[in-house]
C-alpha cells in the first residue's frame, strides 16, 4: 500500500502566549496516514511550543487538538496530559533523548508499559514483539546493553522503537539528524519511508533543507508563531523554503565603515575542538574597523571559534594570530591583549546573578590600578565606575549595588557591553549579541558595536539572525559542519544564498571569493 | 593467634550481625531513595524518630509488631515531608535532609522528655527475643550466631531480598531506576516523576525508621539520648560502597558490623597497651578506606540530587 490516507490529526486554531510573546497564533495543521510532513521555521518560530502542546507538556490558550481513532471517529485530545497523548498513539522522539542510561534498551522500551504494581516484569513477550518490529522497520538496536554504552544512532533507533512499541500512529521526529552521521541519517530515512508506507503519519522537524526535500510530502512553515505556508514539497526548492522561513525583505541599509586597518585576527587553516563543535582548517581575517559576521545554525562550530578567540580553546593545527601574537593561553591573556567579549549564553558564562551591578562590571579589571589598591577592591571606585557606565549605556537598574539578577535581559546585555568596551578593546567577540533582547535594546547594542568598529575595533559577530548579520556586517562568512566559507562582502549576498550555505551548499559567490 | 581465634567464635558473629542489622535497614532505605534520585540526609534523624516511636508505642502497651508498624509509619511521614520540600518544591536535598535530621532528632528527644520528665534509668520494655531456631545450630559458627538473632534481623534480611526483587524484577523497580537516572524518560512514558520519588522516599524512610526501632526494640530495649550515634551517616557511606545494589549493601553492612564487633574484642585482648579510642576508630577508618577504593569508580544515579522541573532541559 502506498499513497496518503485519511486524516488522523487536526490542530485547530492552536494559540499559546508566554507573557507578551505570542509563541503560537491560531495554527491549523492536519496530518494524514502515510504522510511525512516537514515542520519548518527559524529558531523561536514556535515549532517546539506547538510540539509541546501536541504532546501535552503545555496547555494551549486557545484552539484544540483533534484525533481520529482507528474507526475514523474524531475526539478532542485531553489538554496537558502526556499520558493521554501517549495513549492516543502520539509518539515523540525528542532532540534530547529521553532514555534512562543505566537501563538496557529493552528496559527503556517497556518502561511504563506494564502495571506498576505487577509482581513480575515480562521481558520475553516484549522481546518477541520488539524483534518483530525491528525486522519490519529495519531499525536495529542492541536490547541488552545499558544505554550509556550505545552510540547516538542506536539510541535514536531505540527512541523510535519505543514509540512504535506503544503502537504510535503519529510519530514526531524533532531534529532527528542533528546528531547523526550521514550514513545513519540515510538509514533513518529508509525506516521513516517504510513506516509511512505502513500508514504511520510522520511529522519531521528539521533545519536541513536537503533532507526535507528528499523525505517529506508536504511542508508547513512557521514564522513568528504563525503558519505562513502549507504546501506540497513537490515543486519547492531550497531557495523558496529559505525565503518562506525568513519571510520579510531584509533591510539592506549598509553601515558606514572606517577604512579597514591592520589585521586584528588571522586564522590560517586552523583546526580546533572535538566532536560536534570541531573546526577543520578554517581561514578568517578580521581587520581593525571591520565587522565580520559568521552565519550558521548554532552547533556547527561557532562555539569553538568563540572559545579560540576568548582563550578557552587552543588550535590543534594551523596558525592563529590575535592582536600581534599567537592564540591566547587563557581568557585573562585574551582580555589583556585587547579582546572584549559578549558570551553566547550571558546568564551562564557572562555574569554572576547574585553579585551587584558594580561587581559584575569590574569583574574583568579587578587587578587594574583603578579599582584595587594593595589587593583590596576599592568599593567607592567600583561604584563610581558603575555609575558612569549606568549613565553612559542607559542601564535601567535600581542602583550600582543592586544584584544583577534584578535587571532585564536587555539591561544586563548593556552592562556586559559596557564591561566589554571598558578596556577599549581592539577585537570584540560578539556572540549572539541580541539573542532574546527586545527591539529597543537590540538597536542600542547594534549602535554600540557599529561605533566601536568606527573607532577602530575589529568585530567578530556570530549570529543566527539574518537581520542582524545584514544590519552590522561588512563581510559575512557561513559556518557549516565545522567548515567556514570565505568571508564575502555583505552587498553581494542575500538571504537565500546564506540560507543555502547554512545548509551546506555554498553558492558561486562564496566559491569565487576563495 | 588469639586475634584470629575470635573469627571462629559464634558469639563474635552474632554480635557482628546484631550490629549490622540497623545498618541493613538504613542502607537499603537510603539506597531506595537514592535510586529514585533523592539523597535523604534526614536518615540520622529518622533513625532517632523511629527508635523513639516504636519503643514508646510498646512502652504504652502496644504489641511489638504494632510498635514496628508505628515506627515505619513515622519514618514514612518524615520521608514525605522531605519529599514535599525536595520533590514537589525542588529545594536543595542537602539542606532539607540536614533540616529533617535536626527536626526529627529534636522532636524525638523533646517527646521523650515530656513523657518522662525525671528518670535516671531509661525505662525498659519487653523487647523482641531471639528466635532460637534449633535447626540452624547444626551449621558450625554461623549457625549458632544466626540462631541468636531476633525476628527483626530476619526482617532486615527479607528486606534486602525484597528490595533486590522489586528493583530488578518488577515494572515498578524499572521505573524507580529510570527516575533516578533520567526523570525525563519516565515523564516521556507517561509515568509520574513526583509520584515515584515520593513513594521511594516514603518506603525508604520507613526502612530507616525500622533501623532505629531495632535498636530500642531488639538491642538496648530502651531509648536514650545519643543512641543513634552516627549510624545513619554510616548508611549513607555504605550506599556508595554498595554501588546502589542491595546485595552489596548487605555485604557492606555485615563487614562494618564485623569490624565493629572485632574491635571490641581486640580491645580486651590488647587492653592497656593501645588506647581504646584507636579501636573505636577502626571501623570508621576502614569504611573510609573502603569507600575511597570503591567510590572512585562509583556510578552515581545520574539524576541524584537534581530536582525535576517539567518542561526544563
Amino acid at each position: 500500500m502506498s499513497g496518503i490516507g485519511e486524516a488522523v490529526l487536526r490542530l485547530e486554531g492552536v494559540g499559546k502566549r508566554f507573557g507578551a510573546l505570542v509563541a503560537n497564533d491560531a495554527i491549523d495543521l492536519s496530518l494524514h496516514r502515510g504522510e511525512v510532513v516537514a515542520l519548518l521555521g527559524e529558531n523561536g518560530a514556535g515549532k517546539t511550543t506547538l510540539m509541546n502542546i501536541l504532546f501535552g507538556h503545555y496547555v494551549a490558550d486557545e484552539g484544540r487538538v483533534m484525533l481520529a481513532d482507528a474507526a475514523g471517529a474524531w475526539s478532542e485530545l485531553p489538554r496537558g496530559s502526556p499520558q493521554a497523548a501517549l495513549a492516543a498513539g502520539i509518539g515523540m522522539v525528542h532532540q534530547h533523548f529521553t532514555l534512562a542510561e543505566n537501563l538496557t534498551g529493552l528496559e527503556n522500551i517497556i518502561l511504563g508499559t506494564q502495571a506498576w504494581y505487577s509482581l513480575r516484569l515480562s521481558r520475553r513477550e516484549a522481546r518477541k514483539r520488539i524483534a518483530a518490529l525491528m525486522r519490519r522497520t529495519g531499525l536495529q538496536a542492541d536490547l541488552d546493553l545499558p544505554v550509556d554504552r550505545l552510540g547516538v544512532g542506536e539510541r535514536q533507533r531505540l527512541e523510535i522503537l519505543k514509540a512504535l512499541y506503544r503502537k504510535a500512529r503519529i510519530l514526531v521526529l524533532d531534529e532527528p539528524t542533528a546528531v547523526l552521521t550521514p550514513q545513519e541519517a540515510e538509514g533513518l530515512f529508509a525506516a521513516v519511508r517504510t513506516l509511512a508506507r505502513e500508514g504511520l503519519a510522520v511529522l519531521f522537524i528539521s533545519h536541513k533543507l536537503g533532507e526535507v526535500l528528499a523525505l517529506t510530502d508536504r511542508l508547513v512553515v512557521l514564522r513568528s508563531g504563525r503558519k505562513v505556508a502549507d504546501r506540497p514539497t513537490a515543486g519547492a526548492d531550497r531557495a523558496l523554503i529559505a525565503q518562506l522561513m525568513v519571510g520579510r525583505e531584509v533591510d539592506v541599509a549598509r553601515p558606514a565603515r572606517a577604512e579597514p586597518g591592520r589585521p586584528v585576527l588571522v586564522l590560517d587553516k586552523v583546526g580546533a575542538g572535538q566532536g560536534r563543535g570541531r573546526l577543520s582548517a578554517i581561514d578568517l581575517t578580521i581587520r581593525a574597523g571591520e565587522i565580520v559576521g559568521i552565519a550558521g545554525v548554532s552547533g556547527n562550530g561557532q562555539a569553538t571559534l568563540a572559545e579560540l578567540v576568548a582563550g578557552l580553546a587552543q588550535p590543534i593545527e594551523g596558525r592563529m594570530d590575535l592582536l600581534g601574537s599567537g592564540a591566547p593561553a587563557n581568557p585573562f591573556e585574551a582580555i589583556a591583549r585587547g579582546v572584549g567579549r559578549l558570551s553566547e549564553d550571558r546568564h551562564r558564562d557572562g555574569m554572576v546573578a547574585e553579585m551587584s551591578v558594580a561587581e559584575n562590571l569590574i569583574m574583568e579589571q579587578r587587578w587594574s590600578k583603578g579599582v584595587q589598591r594593595f589587593g583590596l577592591i576599592r568599593r567607592d571606585a567600583a561604584r563610581d565606575a558603575a555609575k558612569v557606565a549606568i549613565a553612559a549605556f542607559d542601564i535601567r537598574c535600581p542602583g550600582a549595588e543592586a544584584p544583577l539578577r534584578l535587571l532585564s535581559g536587555g539591561n544586563i546585555q548593556k552592562l556586559l557591553l559596557a564591561r566589554a568596551l571598558a578596556g577599549a578593546p581592539r577585537l570584540i567577540l560578539a556572540n549572539q549579541p541580541t539573542r532574546g533582547l527586545d527591539v529597543g535594546a537590540t538597536v542600542e547594542v547594534h549602535a554600540r558595536l557599529r561605533r566601536a568598529a568606527l573607532e577602530g575595533a575589529g568585530v567578530l559577530l556570530i549570529s543566527e539572525d539574518f537581520d542582524e548579520l545584514f544590519a552590522l556586517s561588512h563581510r559575512i562568512a557561513v559556518m557549516h559542519g565545522g567548515a567556514l566559507t570565505p568571508a564575502v562582502a555583505a552587498q553581494s549576498l542575500d538571504v537565500q544564498t546564506i540560507g543555502l550555505a547554512m545548509a551546506g551548499q555554498p553558492g558561486a559567490v562564496f566559491e569565487a571569493a576563495a | 593467634m588469639e586475634a584470629f581465634e575470635i573469627l571462629l567464635q559464634a558469639n563474635f558473629w552474632a554480635a557482628a550481625i546484631r550490629i549490622a542489622t540497623p545498618l541493613i535497614f538504613g542502607v537499603i532505605g537510603a539506597l531506595i531513595c537514592e535510586r529514585a534520585g533523592v539523597l535523604n540526609l534526614g536518615i540520622e534523624g529518622i533513625f532517632v524518630a523511629g527508635a523513639m516511636a516504636g519503643w514508646l508505642a510498646v512502652y504504652l502497651g502496644a504489641g511489638l509488631w504494632t510498635g514496628v508498624a508505628i515506627a515505619a509509619l513515622v519514618g514514612a511521614l518524615f520521608g514525605l515531608l522531605h519529599g514535599l520540600f525536595t520533590v514537589i518544591l525542588g529545594l536543595s536535598q542537602h539542606v532539607t535532609g540536614i533540616g529533617i535530621t535536626l527536626f526529627a532528632t529534636s522532636a524525638a528527644y523533646f517527646g521523650y522528655r515530656v513523657a518522662f520528665p525525671s528518670v535516671t534509668e531509661p525505662p525498659r520494655i519487653m523487647a523482641f527475643q531471639p528466635l532460637d531456631l534449633a535447626a540452624l545450630k547444626l551449621i558450625p559458627v554461623i549457625g549458632p550466631a544466626l540462631a541468636q538473632q531476633t525476628a527483626l534481623t530476619w526482617l532486615a534480611f527479607a528486606c534486602v531480598a525484597l528490595a533486590a526483587l522489586i528493583l530488578y524484577r518488577t515494572p515498578l523497580g524499572l521505573a524507580i531506576r529510570a527516575v533516578g537516572d533520567n526523570p525525563a524518560s519516565v515523564d516521556a512514558q507517561g509515568l509520574s516523576v513526583a509520584g515515584l520519588r515520593m513513594g521511594a522516599l516514603a518506603a525508604g524512610s520507613a526502612l530507616m525508621a525500622l533501623g532505629g526501632a531495632f535498636l530500642t526494640m531488639s538491642a538496648f530495649n530502651a531509648f536514650f539520648f545519643g543512641m543513634i550515634n552516627g549510624r545513619g551517616w554510616v548508611c549513607i557511606a555504605l550506599t556508595v560502597f554498595a554501588s546502589w545494589r542491595p546485595e552489596k549493601a548487605l555485604i557492606g553492612a555485615l563487614l562494618f558490623g564485623a569490624f565493629d564487633a572485632y574491635q571490641v574484642r581486640l580491645q580486651t585482648l590488647a587492653g592497656g597497651i593501645v588506647p581504646s579510642q584507636v579501636f573505636l576508630m577502626m571501623p570508621y577508618i576502614l569504611s573510609i578506606v573502603a569507600l575511597v577504593l570503591v567510590a572512585r569508580r562509583a556510578d552515581y544515579p545520574r539524576a541524584l540530587m537534581k530536582p525535576y522541573i517539567k518542561g526544563e532541559r
